[in-house]
């Protein structure tokens, strides 16, 4: 192994290193400081005298004379097990409990290889949440990546939690194996997880990774990488069907802008990397199905959008890459409705993938365009009513506004715990579309409606 | 034109200077010429010069370049990147540098490993080619020389790439590779094939350019009837995430009346080309019953695939679509989305450290982007018989947080002539297909109108621009509403409205999701509008003699109205009965 005391200069977290031979690009580096400290770093950039080092972690302590520089000859790996499960991990893969050392099965460089189009399965298999909003309207579907949008100050941990507690595939005694990415979040954030893993007894099927608020930022940018390099390894290799859940993307990003900063590129929209798009992709495309392996990755990422903003570049390029958003509302969360998704601005792509005759049921596709039409209709109307007054709007206009308050208070609405099946959410929306006429349900089967409407119907006394 | 392979060892090799992402230096390759393919290290990746500066030449990779060393040999094809035309285009599915995913897949299992060289055309199927020429007869380029049954659907036409006179050519079977004659050109002999290569950054040549006077029929009524795209245009739908871009463009891939069409993924989800890939050999082509894929070149760079090739995925499609131009056929090419293009240009140029334009894109964005436009067109092809082809191009634009001024959009709509725009409001109330109304436009439709007189009716176009007059003033009513509530409004303004809603939720709207409704022929579409703008007409004369616009609002035909796209192709009358309906309904009302 090469080894080289040559660094020539230092610069925030990227080190240059002079007078190498046989480095290559990517390799991973391992920094030994003047009283015997460690750090490890990648290759960043290489030409045939200087290498420019990214080092993981901090990079105080670092001195030009006595620091040593050695070139460990392979890409960043991860060691990788089934035995993972039911273990806690730092943001680096290294066990943080007291368990034994993982024996690796495989090692594996967490940079993944892109899954060939041609390779992929199309999801289809529907997943139950037992959440209304999600299942019935935004539809999560196995092998989808479907990010929840949130912002500080909303309640996306307990929805997260929640999802990972009640998440199931009808009619299989299949369950999910959690793989679980803390990204730059903090220790009382990752406790109410841990907490929650524990008492559900969710850990036992979980790995954990934990990169916490006060890790090195740089390090963000790996620990999604290992649990993504797990979760396909699982997926793919022991047949698992794996929920990731990563917490908090924005984090993730932070960090990307930071090490773009550091290495002097040019700055695209607000700061961050032109390539962002093309780095977040290389995490979020991490998901799906494939032929011939029974095992399937889900991803639910968590970010929080910065000044409630939608088009900030974070949630903006991870909403073009993912198959939809889970969007929360702070309208909503405001009249402490939980879980407060905001139902317009979500959406799963895959939806019709998993829903209809056979998956969920036949009247799905309508209820859930119906309720999507009559709730926006509803919202609208209640701009206007507060400028014109209720008076001045029609009969079926006071309906709409009665559907949007009904449809918030009864169908977003539901407790931590509360685990709806969903035909439990289908008859309820049904209930609540019993408050237009008939006449106003265009989107819903005639058929549909004979069946439905009548037995779900609302009694109503107004 | 068979690969030429070098043995000149100085001029043709070099070795690795620098590695920094997918940009890379190499030295000593002497006679290395601007846009060269070579092979990089000992893996043999494929990249491509992009600028040289003294002895360095500075080159895109199109894979990932983790693990390569300073030293590595570089060699040089000496060709510029290039895509193999012929025989076993359709039906397959290629990564942004003409690579046949399927066969990677029999390589190198589901993920993509690098360095992988497979070609690009099957070399083991024996296709059967009859000859269309005689021995002795001179040709040009772009003659038949003979064809192939590629698919069910599509009869390949082997053009000649030379101009001369055919020595020997035998009908028979053959792969790709196999000679199929033999062609003397200016004394010298030349095998033929039945593929030829093309440097796709050269656009294909044709005898001349016409104007656009045929539509490109896409069964999507807000399209066809009020924003129609010429058969050989260009259109651009720019819009946010989950605005329905990729449906929009699925739909006009599956349904548009052209013979071939080219899908380029551009930097977009796996799975979406997934769904192109299960959907396609299901769905059923109208009038032959025989399955899309038939008729179909599928360009899959997706996100996460090296952003170089993501480039060239562009130059890609455009060449096999200008290939099957060349044929006489009506090509379709969706490319799904070009602001990733743009991005990689970005990118690239990023890292090349060159002086940034707008945004951190490059300065030569807008003139990249016309010359790939530019290579939509209704033609006629090269050849002595005379034979028409077009290539419609309908690029989808992902502008940051959905708004158009950045440079992808605005470049772009400088030189397409349609533009659909697409609105975040309308697809959260699942009104699809997203196109706002009031800011789309269609550049093309003047020129098509005389088509539209003679082909559908006489009044459609009128009928048409009474139906967006309408609208518009529905726009600007409900300004009004805003402020006093809808019922302060004078009764034939309140008709405007209840019409308008009609059109909205019974034309505009179409379900891509439905069997029916996916698709309207133009004579549904012209009876579906004729029938609103008839209950329009008559509900304005019953307001005028005095009828309360209640008992308008309560006409039970308009439920009738609103099933309207239920109504099957095969059973048209039922629209034609409606008519008669509506007319009754006015009549009762009257009496009353």
């Amino acid at each position: 192994m090469k080894e080289y005391k040559t660094i020539n200069q230092i610069a925030g977290p990227l080190v240059f290193v002079e007078g190498i031979s046989g480095v290559s690009y990517g390799e991973i580096v391992e920094i030994i400081l003047p009283f015997g400290e460690r750090k490890k770093g990648q290759v960043l950039d290489i030409s045939e005298s200087v290498a420019v080092v990214q080092i993981f972690g901090t990079t105080s302590g670092i001195n030009i004379s006595q620091t040593s520089v050695k070139f460990l000859g392979d890409t960043m790996r991860v060691s990788v097990s089934d035995d993972m499960l039911g273990r806690i991990f730092t943001g680096m893969g290294e066990p943080k409990d007291r368990g034994p050392k993982i024996i690796p099965e495989e090692k594996l460089d967490i940079n993944g290889l892109p899954i060939n189009p041609y390779s992929r399965e199309c999801p289809a298999d529907f997943i139950q949440t037992g959440i209304s909003t999600i299942d019935a309207m935004n539809t999560l579907v196995r092998g989808q990546k479907l990010p929840i949008f949130s912002a500080s100050g909303l309640p996306h941990n307990q929805l997260a939690a929640q999802i990972a507690r009640q998440a199931k595939v009808r009619g299989t005694e299949e369950e999910f194996a959690v793989v679980f990415a803390a990204v730059g979040i903090t220790h009382e954030e990752a406790s109410f997880f841990m907490r929650n893993f524990e008492r559900t007894g969710a850990l036992e099927k979980s790995a954990v990774f934990l990169n916490l608020a006060n890790d090195p930022s740089v390090e963000r940018l790996i620990t999604p990488r290992i649990a993504l390099t797990v979760a396909e390894y699982l997926a793919f290799e022991h047949d698992m069907h794996v929920l990731a859940i990563i917490t908090d993307m924005t984090n993730y990003a932070e960090s990307l802008r930071e090490i773009a900063a550091a290495r002097q590129e040019v700055p695209g929209r607000r700061g961050y990397p032109g390539y962002m798009y093309t780095d977040l992709a290389t995490i979020y495309e991490r998901a799906g199905r494939v032929r011939g392996r029974k095992g399937t990755v889900t991803q639910l990422s968590i970010l929080t959008m910065p000044g409630d903003d939608k088009t900030h570049p974070i949630p903006d390029l991870t909403g073009y890459i993912t198959e939809g958003q889970i969007v929360l509302g702070r309208d909503l969360y405001r009249k402490n409705i939980y879980p407060p998704v905001d139902v317009l601005p979500s959406l799963s792509r895959l939806m019709n993938l998993g829903i209809g005759k056979q998956k969920t049921r036949e009247d799905h596709k309508g209820v859930s365009d119906q309720m999507y039409a009559a709730y926006a209709t509803g919202r609208d109307l209640r701009s206007l009513s507060a400028v014109v007054g209720e008076e001045a709007l029609t009969d079926t206009d006071r309906k709409y506004l009665r559907f949007a308050d009904e449809f918030e208070n009864k169908f977003v609405r539901q407790s931590l715990y509360e685990d709806r099946n969903i035909e439990q959410t289908l008859d309820l929306g049904w209930n609540l579309l019993s408050l237009l006429p008939e006449e106003e349900l265009k989107r819903v089967k005639s058929e549909h409606i004979e069946k439905y409407l009548k037995k779900n119907a609302s009694v109503r006394t107004c | 034109m068979a690969t030429k392979k070098t043995n000149d060892e100085n001029s043709a090799r070099g070795y690795l200077k620098r590695i920094s992402g997918p940009v890379v230096e190499v030295s000593n390759l002497t006679d290395a010429k601007l846009y060269d393919v070579l092979r990089v290290g000992k893996q043999g990746l494929i990249g491509e010069i992009i600028k040289i500066v003294g002895n360095t030449c500075i080159v895109q990779v199109y894979e990932d370049t983790s693990r390569l060393k300073p030293g590595e040999p570089v060699e040089n094809t000496e060709q510029p990147l290039s895509v193999e035309l012929g025989p076993g285009l359709l039906k397959n599915i290629y990564d942004g540098i003409q690579r046949p995913l399927k066969d990677i897949e029999a390589k190198s299992g589901h993920y993509i490993t690098r360095g992988i060289n497979v070609p690009p055309l099957p070399r083991d199927i024996k296709w059967e080619f009859t000859a269309k020429v005689k021995i002795g007869e001179r040709v040009k380029v772009g003659d038949i020389i003979g064809e192939v049954q590629e698919t069910e659907l599509i009869l390949h036409r082997i053009l000649s790439p030379y101009e001369g006179i055919i020595n020997k050519i035998k009908s028979g079977k053959y792969t790709v590779e196999q000679e199929i004659g033999e062609i003397t050109v200016g004394g010298k002999k030349n095998n033929l094939y039945m593929y030829q290569k093309w440097f796709v950054r050269i656009p294909r040549p044709c005898a001349e350019k016409f104007p656009p006077i045929i539509p490109l029929i896409t069964g999507q009524r807000i399209i066809d009837t009020f924003f129609p795209v010429s058969k050989g245009g260009t259109a651009a739908i720019p819009g946010p995430f989950g605005s329905g871009k990729t449906v929009t463009q699925q739909s006009l891939a599956k349904y548009s009346d052209t013979e071939i069409v080219v899908y380029i993924g551009c930097g977009e989800r796996g799975n979406e080309m997934t769904e192109v890939l299960t959907e396609f050999p299901h769905l059923k082509d109208d009038k032959t019953g025989k399955p899309l894929m038939e008729r179909t070149v599928l360009i899959a760079n997706t996100s996460n695939m090296p952003v170089a090739a993501r480039e060239a995925s562009i130059y890609t499609g455009i060449t096999i679509a200008e290939y099957y131009r060349d044929m006489g056929y009506n090509v379709a090419l969706m490319a799904d989305s070009t602001s990733r293009w743009a991005e990689a240009l970005r990118e690239i140029g990023g890292r090349l450290e060159e002086m940034p334009g707008e945004e951190g894109y490059p300065a030569y964005l807008a003139r990249r982007l016309a010359e790939f436009y530019e290579r939509a067109g209704r033609v006629q092809t090269l050849g002595k018989d005379e034979r028409y082809g077009s290539i419609s191009i309908i690029g989808a634009v992902s502008p940051p947080g959905g708004d158009i001024s950045e440079p992808v959009s605005q470049n772009t709509l400088r030189v397409t002539k349609v533009f659909l725009a697409l609105d975040a409001a309308l697809a959260q109330r699942r009104h699809f297909p997203a196109i706002n109304w009031l800011m789309s436009y269609s550049l093309y439709k003047d020129s098509l109108d005389e088509w539209f007189r003679t082909n559908v009716a006489h009044d459609f176009p009128g009928m048409r621009d009474k139906a967006m007059e309408l609208l518009q003033k529905e726009a600007e009513l409900q300004e009004i509403v805003q402020l006093v509530g809808p019922d302060a409004l004078p009764d034939k303004e309140q008709v405007v409205l209840f019409v308008t809603k009609m059109l909205r939720e019974d034309f505009l709207q179409q379900n891509a999701y439905s069997e029916i409704d996916a698709k309207a022929s133009f004579k549904k579409q012209y009876l579906m509008l004729k029938s609103i703008i008839f209950f329009y007409e008559k509900a304005i004369h019953a307001i005028d003699i005095g009828v309360q616009l209640k008992k308008i609002q309560d006409n039970l035909v308009t439920m009738k109205i609103g099933r309207m796209k239920e109504i099957k192709e095969n059973e048209l009358e039922k629209l034609s009965e409606l008519h008669k309906e509506i007319d009754v309904s006015f009549t009762e009302i009257v009496k009353k």
